[in-house]
């Protein structure tokens, strides 16, 4: 490994390695795209695409954030942001779990739709975007519906799930199967300007007392749609959370809910002890 | 009594976001979510005095309850 060291100390410019040395060093030493960013890491050198979070995150952070694996249930509104901003922040291993197609009316909000997408699956064309973003990223795409049958052996190894789902009975399956995995889960859930979010650590029923009510069916979301901006918002705090939870830093949304209102710029924490 | 009422998300629209109003002895949370016109298939989580509540659940004086809606959009 000292030649894989000195190889990088000659190609380092202030500690960062380039994508095109980075492609140079995987081929001389005969390494995938990820096993050479992990190595880089490892080494105590960062991929320059990395360079603006190491104000915030250090190169040993990185590295955890490249070892994590994290599952993405739902490829919609709410995922392709997830899917976009876990990728940009450095996850290392990623699962996007989605059974349906684009279709048109997809186009007023969620990121993964384009004109060229319509009819394609969701997760091959997350897998694509991921891939366009970063080629080191392990992306594993499953084109099928999460049920509680199906769910163990969807989220084996992941270390967090994010909820992305459009359906609240798939939720508390999730929720259930998480809770058996012990697995944290990170709840987001979107309706016109409204909006919440919760983490919800193994053994806590907070999904469980956010829909006790519920019977059947769909929430206000049914009325009032989705514009474009609500998913990137709870996305965007989702994907803070799993930062947060992944680098034990900051205070988590834990036992309790965070609830947007777009409409009045209301962020309100209710307590689900 | 007063009962400190407070909406969240789409319950404020056409409604308020928070009221202080007047009811009888012994009203319920249902007789509330009736009388705001907010159907209970609709309605995610009730909190009296920030504790989870039930729609057949009677008021006091001085109580705050709020309401949340059903959000499950993604």
């Amino acid at each position: 490994m000292d030649s894989f060291l000195k190889t990088l100390q000659k190609k380092a410019r202030e500690n960062l390695i380039s994508w095109s040395d980075q492609q140079l060093i995987a081929q001389e030493f005969q390494l995938t795209l990820a096993e050479a960013e992990e190595e880089i890491l490892q080494a105590g050198f960062l991929p320059t695409r990395y360079q603006r979070n190491q104000q915030m995150i250090s190169t040993r952070q990185q590295l955890h954030l490249f070892q994590s694996r994290v599952a993405v249930i739902g490829c919609g509104g709410l995922g392709g942001y997830i899917l976009e901003e876990l990728a940009r922040l450095g996850i290392g291993q990623i699962i996007a779990i989605d059974p349906d197609v684009f279709e048109e009316s997809n186009l007023n909000r969620q990121l993964l739709s384009t004109m060229s997408s319509l009819g394609r699956p969701k997760v091959e064309v997350a897998k694509q975007r991921l891939n366009d973003i970063n080629p080191a990223i392990r992306v594993t795409a499953m084109a099928t519906a999460f049920t509680k049958d199906t769910g163990q052996s969807l989220l084996a190894s992941a270390d967090l799930v994010v909820d992305a789902v459009d359906s609240i009975a798939t939720r508390l399956e999730l929720a259930a199967v998480c809770n058996h995995m012990k697995i944290p889960l990170i709840h987001g859930a979107i309706a016109g300007w409204f909006g919440q979010v919760a983490t919800i650590a193994p053994g806590e029923e907070t999904l469980q007392r956010l829909y006790a009510n519920w019977h059947h069916g769909k929430g206000v979301e049914s009325q009032l749609g989705n514009p474009s901006f609500t998913p990137a918002v709870a996305a965007s705090l989702q994907v803070a959370e799993v930062c947060k939870l992944l680098l034990k830093q900051g205070t988590p949304v834990s036992r309790k809910m965070l609830t947007i209102n777009l409409l009045t710029m209301q962020f309100d924490e209710i307590p689900l002890p | 009594m007063q009962i400190t009422v407070k909406l969240f998300a789409s319950f404020q629209t056409g409604r308020f976001q928070c009221d202080v109003r007047s009811y009888p002895e012994s009203t319920l949370v249902s007789h509330i979510l009736q009388e705001l016109a907010i159907p209970e298939s609709e309605v995610g989580i009730i909190l009296l005095n920030m504790i989870h509540a039930k729609s057949d659940q009677s008021l006091a004086e001085g109580d705050i309850l709020a309401i949340f809606p059903l959000v499950g959009g993604g």
